[in-house]
């Protein structure tokens, strides 16, 4: 176990170089300099000594290969270089915003597994039935929603209509004002768990073992709570697990929307004014994240399921 | 009863979202960014304006039409791009195998690991907001699920044989792909390219929301939903319908997508049943 563990830490490092060298790439083929910028958006004149020690200043003078080496010694000191906006350290602003965006995750996620799995389960349990089909067009409409409208219509609904609930912002970091962003951002999670439970009980009760458990008397119950539930548990975690290394990624709008000090409202504010340190720095972790969750899953497998260590 | 319920529904709303943006010119006489009328502005919805007008007194069932002509273009140009991607790495990585097949392997998962609305969203920061620049930071992030697709389809079409027969009689290696290989593989393809593109109108949508889409005037659904929040208090209509736009259009193509697959994939089709 301990060498499947090593082993699959270490397969995510060239990802990890691979994804920061895209990273670096894209953002250093843009025609003309940060610098260059500034001074066409009309914030500096275009000076060209000036321009020289910005470049300096942000080491942007030196050869491509340079500074891609430079970047990735500094990743593994864990260290995103500094803000051009803030000119505060990359690793601080993200590390003073990253538990607001982990608390949304797994807010969200709870509220999705929580009623998306129940749901799809008892779809599968009564195929054709009034409650999966609604449940199955409520999931293909989940999908279908652009989670941003969605919570512009709770938020007028719950907060401004009614006054239940704060409308933005993070306020004391108590839950009245984490509920509708982790709504809004469940609702995709919800629906697809409904689906990929229903489809893997529904896959689980056509099962050959399962026809064998009912000839041998045992009870409808039984059954489902011995084979079916545990037989599908593994798709409900894959799924679980997969879902919330991207919930990171797909927060970036609902942060916004909702004024959600995390990084994804970072994310977003660096591209408005093209802070391209703190831009690169924020893809990386949401990265990372989901890396770092996808890695775990596995683990999680081999301790399940011996025979994937081989494999 | 499922079945035909995806297709149809699906179907009809993509008709109904494509036709509305071809034929807007000739639907509405108003014109969706010349005709501001402050006197106009924020009128509810009824026989004048069916959908009320916005802060500008613009119509918004005039902007909604038009805003499909975007979302549209979007969607099926950036996904006809992340198509023919995933199609040349898929077949070529499977057909070929080698130090090849484990590149395009490798691209594949680092592209499957980084979310395809970031990814846009760096594209997106160094071309700077418009059209084309949409086209290609969409059309170039979502295409690792096709390629996946079309390199396991030409595995397992390699081995039925009929590959090793085109060699025989002499095929070159493009005649191959493009004859016998692609052919095979439309069916699973079609249906991940109209999932595809309920995605990108999905992600323009939201680009746009932030103000790294499709810029004012120019009516995008996304777009039109940053200025209707401001004012949602007043004219909530302003924010229903062109989130209801993207709403129905996104399901009709993801209704299309399954309708598709229930009736292409046979071990799909058993299992409804």
């Amino acid at each position: 176990m301990l060498r499947f563990t090593i082993r699959r830490l270490l397969q995510m490092i060239p990802t990890v170089i691979v994804v920061a060298l895209l990273i670096f790439v894209i953002f250093s083929v843009v025609p003309g300099s940060f610098a260059a910028s500034l001074i066409a958006d009309g914030r500096a004149d275009a000076d060209p000594a000036l321009l020289a020690r910005l470049n300096r200043e942000f080491g942007l003078d030196k050869p491509l290969y340079e500074r891609f080496a430079q970047y990735l010694y500094d990743i593994a000191r864990f260290d995103l270089g500094t803000s051009f906006r803030t000119r505060q350290p990359v690793v601080d602003l993200i590390e003073a915003r990253i538990w607001a965006s982990l608390k949304l995750a797994v807010a969200a996620m709870a509220f999705a597994a929580a009623f998306g799995v129940p749901l799809g389960f008892i779809a599968a349990l009564r195929p054709g039935s009034l409650l999966d089909t609604s449940t199955m067009i409520g999931a293909v409409s989940g999908l279908s929603m652009p989670q941003f409208w969605l919570g512009l219509l709770l938020m007028y609904v719950f907060a401004l209509q009614l006054g239940w609930l704060p409308s933005f912002g993070y306020g004391d970091g108590g839950l009245l004002h984490l509920i509708l962003p982790a709504i809004t951002l469940g609702l995709t999670p919800l629906a697809l768990l409904a689906r990929t439970t229903r489809a893997g009980v529904l896959d689980v009760l056509n099962a050959d073992f399962i026809r064998t458990a009912h000839s041998k008397g045992m009870s409808n119950a039984r059954v489902v709570r011995w084979h079916v539930a545990r037989n599908a548990l593994v798709l409900i975690v894959t799924t679980v697990g997969l879902q919330f290394g991207s919930l990171m990624g797909q927060a970036v709008v609902i942060e916004k929307l909702f004024s959600w000090p995390g990084i994804g409202s970072l994310l977003v504010d660096s591209v408005a004014v093209r802070d391209i340190p703190t831009v690169q720095g924020t893809i990386l972790v949401i990265v990372l994240w989901f890396l770092c969750i996808n890695t775990l899953i596995d683990l999680v497998y081999a301790a399940i399921d011996p025979r994937i260590k081989q494999g | 009863m499922y079945l035909r319920f995806n297709l149809v529904v699906g179907g009809l709303l993509t008709a109904l979202v494509i036709l509305g943006g071809v034929f807007a010119p000739w639907l509405t006489s108003r014109d969706p960014i010349m005709d501001a009328d402050l006197m106009n502005a924020e009128i509810p919805p009824g026989a004048e304006f069916w959908f009320g007008t916005d802060t500008q007194g613009r119509d918004i069932f005039t902007r909604v039409l038009y805003g499909a002509r975007v979302s549209l273009t979007v969607g099926v140009v950036s996904q006809g791009i992340n198509s023919l991607i995933g199609l040349m790495l898929g077949i070529s990585a499977g057909y070929w195998g080698g130090w090849w097949d484990d590149f395009v392997n490798g691209l594949t998962n680092v592209m499957l690991a980084i979310p395809s609305l970031i990814f846009a969203l760096a594209v997106m920061a160094i071309l700077g907001p418009g059209l084309s620049s949409l086209l290609i930071a969409l059309g170039l992030t979502n295409w690792s699920w096709t390629c996946r697709i079309a390199r396991s389809s030409t595995l397992s079409l390699k081995s039925l044989g009929y590959v090793q027969a085109a060699q025989t009689v002499g095929y070159g290696d493009i005649r191959i792909m493009a004859s016998q290989l692609l052919p095979n593989m439309v069916g699973p393809i079609l249906v991940m390219a109209t999932l595809g593109i309920g995605s990108a109108v999905l992600s323009e949508a939201a680009l746009s929301f932030l103000g790294l889409g499709i810029h004012p005037p120019t009516p995008s659904w996304g777009n039109m939903l940053t200025d209707a929040r401001e004012l949602i208090m007043i004219a909530p209509w302003a924010t229903i319908f062109p989130g209801l736009a993207i709403f129905l259009t996104v399901l009709g193509f993801n209704l299309l997508g399954d309708g598709l697959r229930d009736v292409l994939d046979p071990h799909m089709r058993t299992r409804k049943v």
